[in-house]
């Protein structure tokens, strides 16, 4: 004891010999097991590792300081979710329109949040290096916290508007939400480097940006202080993840020169899926914000023309190519989003949020950052429709869609060099005939028909009768299929989807709030109207 | 290239063979320069079914509502499928006329190109 | 380490208190920064190569700092990363 007193202070470790110590100094060899008994999964792509060493995390980030970081994140977060609540912040955003958007959020991405949980907990067990073995390890607990605080943030929401309450159920079920289903299960049944290329490089790192960096901007322009918080929360781990994504590529670039060929065939594929994935986010930045940050054409400018170009020069050095279906996105970043929302508009009783037509201002503010593209192609169709809204006789489509074997977003796309013509993509294998969306979805069919022959097409599912309840009789005389499946799907016909003018949210929140529903259009009911009478 | 999988010779079961959907096929069916409707339509139909019905009976029900759709002129229409133009026999059956299944059938109708003659409506 | 890329690096952060004085080292060490505000959002973009230094972040803020903090402030980055004790550097290596 006594010669503890004596003893100097253990000096301080640098980050660097912190990190050695506490990554690759907690591994170990097996001695009474093979090793390619204990990785089982991480030959059969053909990446060629020969030195998991090499592997080096820039933030140099370890666990005891993760917790730490962590926690204070999460105390932070936590106090403005709590505020939020206790202050009605739910009522406090732009208009009810803003809250549709929430619902395609908390329906088709918090799940995906999960599903990369599940991904990056594979990664953990699959690699054989310690170092992306515990970077894997921190972001499978990310994706969890993502996953957690976004529905404890929007369960508010849940409380006071319609169709929030079963997202899980609804996730393996509704019609549109297969897309970013699909998406994350087709890469999370690759192998560990498929998915750690898909999801931390081309999805993560080249595209992410779009979502939650002019999204969540947005979401603090229109009032949403719980949702820019877990956003920008889940975004400063983002940032960790994207450095894993751009180390793994450099790490499998500079391990063997036969790694090369693999990468850019999975960047070349992941780019496109997460692209088309993220249509939907084109159609709530120019459609569900009522107050605007920026346009989807711009953000793509920014986030991949610009930024995207960086990285891709930046990666050149190892032959490595932008991916191969990019000019596509820039010759349709005038267009997706317009042709999103039409069809949206379209099939407004089929989907599990409320629809409406863009107002006057909000056209005039397309047309301003749409010349191209907005008066000739989408207004038009805008206008007419609002015609006929006026006229009684609204239009709605009541056929279910041709979808994509790939992507499964309904083949809405217009051809690049022809915004008047439907992309149609076909392929025959073993005798049966198969739809894409696209060059990009065909490239990656045709490269694996094996795989995607037994994609789950929720069209072809509600047409062969597996998707409605048990006891519904499809041969009974007054059997109707749409009613049936959009219940099936646990969409609340008639409250959930449909007009957003005259609908549930709508009503209540004029109501509620004594504010329009739609700030350009001035209020819907007499709530708005006697409360500033009175006042 | 064929597909790298854990199990060797990996190929996962067709979804949607003709003989899952209860003695119909599948048609998807796109108007073309009517992007109102955007996106080919899929309809089950009995491969039976006589090519004039499809015109007669299903066709009115998805595309009735555009104001073009009245004035069409149907035997000017002009047909295709991906293996190119064809003029359907109307006595004769959707599989006579060799249409299988998933087949996407376009048509075109000269002269009624969209509300007003806009395409994209 | 010197680049000769002109590419843009970006770092985002989240605009509040803590990220002022950050911000400001930003201006400070890196001349050729430039500056976006948004809702919520400052986005620094520099041509090849952003450092963030800890020294004088410190001096901005009047206490010790960590440069590891800035996760909890941080939005997204471009940029090859590389972080030591004294400097979280941003860049690209080719031009």
């Amino acid at each position: 004891m006594a010669a503890e007193g004596n003893a100097k202070p253990a000096k301080k470790l640098s980050l660097k010999e912190n990190y050695a110590l506490l990554t690759r100094g907690l591994g170990w060899e097996p001695s009474y097991e093979k090793k390619e008994d204990i990785f089982r999964t991480i030959d059969f792509e053909g990446v060629v590792i020969h030195d998991w060493d090499k592997w080096e995390d820039p933030f140099r980030l370890t666990m005891d300081a993760y917790w730490k970081y962590q926690g204070e994140k999460e105390r932070k977060l936590y106090a403005i979710i709590d505020a939020f609540q206790q202050n009605n912040g739910q009522f406090n955003v732009t208009d009810a329109r803003y809250v549709q958007a929430l619902k395609v959020f908390i329906n088709g991405i918090t799940e995906l949040e999960y599903l990369s949980h599940r991904g990056f907990n594979m990664l953990a067990r699959e690699f054989p290096g310690v170092g992306p073995r515990i970077a894997a390890q921190m972001q499978s607990l990310d994706e969890l916290r993502h996953a957690t605080t976004q529905i404890h943030t929007i369960s508010q929401y849940a409380k006071y508007f319609t169709g929030m309450n079963e997202f899980p159920y609804q996730f393996d079920r509704v019609w549109y939400l297969s897309i970013p289903k699909s998406f994350f299960e087709d890469a999370v049944t690759s192998g560990p480097f498929e998915f750690i290329v898909a999801i931390s490089f081309a999805f993560e790192y080249v595209l992410t940006n779009l979502a939650f960096m002019p999204w969540m901007s947005g979401a603090a322009f229109n009032g949403d202080m719980a949702t820019v918080s877990f956003g920008f929360s889940a975004q400063s781990d983002e940032a960790r993840h994207m450095t894993l994504g751009i180390e793994v590529i450099k790490f499998l670039l500079e391990q063997d020169p036969a790694n090369v060929p693999l990468v850019q065939k999975w960047i070349d594929k992941w780019f496109w899926r997460g692209y088309r994935l993220l249509s939907l986010l084109a159609t709530m930045m120019d459609y569900m914000l009522p107050k605007r940050v920026m346009a989807w054409n711009e953000a793509w400018e920014i986030y991949y023309e610009q930024n995207g170009g960086a990285l891709f020069a930046d990666l050149a050095r190892y032959g490595i190519k932008p991916p191969k279906r990019a000019p596509e996105t820039i010759a349709e970043k005038g267009h997706v989003a317009h042709q999103m929302w039409s069809v949206f508009y379209a099939n407004r009783d089929a989907v599990g949020f409320q629809m409406w037509l863009p107002s006057e201002e909000e056209m005039a503010w397309m047309s301003e950052k749409y010349p191209d593209t907005f008066d000739q192609y989408y207004r038009p169709r805008y206008e007419y429709w609002k015609a006929m809204e006026a006229a009684g006789t609204p239009f709605k489509n009541t056929t279910l869609p041709q979808l994509c074997q790939v992507c499964q977003w309904p083949c809405l796309f217009t051809d690049s060099g022809d915004p008047t013509t439907l992309s149609l993509r076909e392929t025959e294998y073993q005798g049966q005939t198969f739809h894409m969306c696209s060059d990009g979805c065909k490239d990656i069919f045709d490269d694996t028909p094996e795989k995607y022959v037994h994609a789950w097409l929720p069209v072809h599912q509600i047409y062969q009768g597996n998707c409605f309840l048990p006891g519904v009789d499809p041969t009974a005389p007054d059997f109707n299929p749409m009613y049936e499946a959009l219940r099936y799907m646990g969409i609340k016909p008639g409250v959930d989807n449909g007009d957003f003018k005259g609908g549930a949210d709508a009503t209540n929140w004029e109501k509620w709030t004594s504010r329009p529903a739609n700030i350009h259009e001035g209020a819907y009911t007499d709530a708005v109207r006697d409360s500033h009478i009175k006042s | 290239m064929p597909i790298k999988a854990i199990t060797p010779d990996y190929h996962g079961d067709f979804k949607d063979g003709v003989e899952k959907f209860n003695g119909n096929q599948l048609v998807n069916i796109h108007w073309e320069k009517h992007l109102m409707f955007a996106w080919p339509m899929c309809v089950p139909l009995p491969p039976g079914m006589p090519f004039g019905a499809l015109i007669e009976g299903v066709l009115p029900g998805i595309f009735g509502a555009h104001p073009n759709f009245k004035q069409i002129d149907w035997n000017a229409v002009e047909w295709k499928t991906s293996k190119g133009p064809f003029k359907p026999d109307l006595a004769k059956s959707l599989s006579d006329n060799g249409i299988g299944h998933k087949t996407t059938i376009s048509f075109r109708t000269p002269g009624l190109n969209g509300v007003n003659g806009n395409a994209v409506c | 380490m010197a680049t000769t890329s002109t590419q843009p690096v970006f770092i985002a952060l989240q605009a509040n208190n803590d990220t002022m004085p950050i911000i400001e080292a930003i201006r400070q060490d890196n001349p050729n920064a430039v500056v976006h505000e948004y809702p919520a959002m400052v986005k620094i973009d520099c041509p090849g190569r952003l450092v963030i230094r800890r020294e004088s972040v410190e001096e901005h803020l009047g206490r010790d700092f960590d440069l590891r903090e800035i996760q909890i402030n941080m939005i997204s980055i471009a940029g090859n990363v590389d972080e030591s004790d004294e400097e979280f550097v941003l860049e690209w290596k080719t031009h």
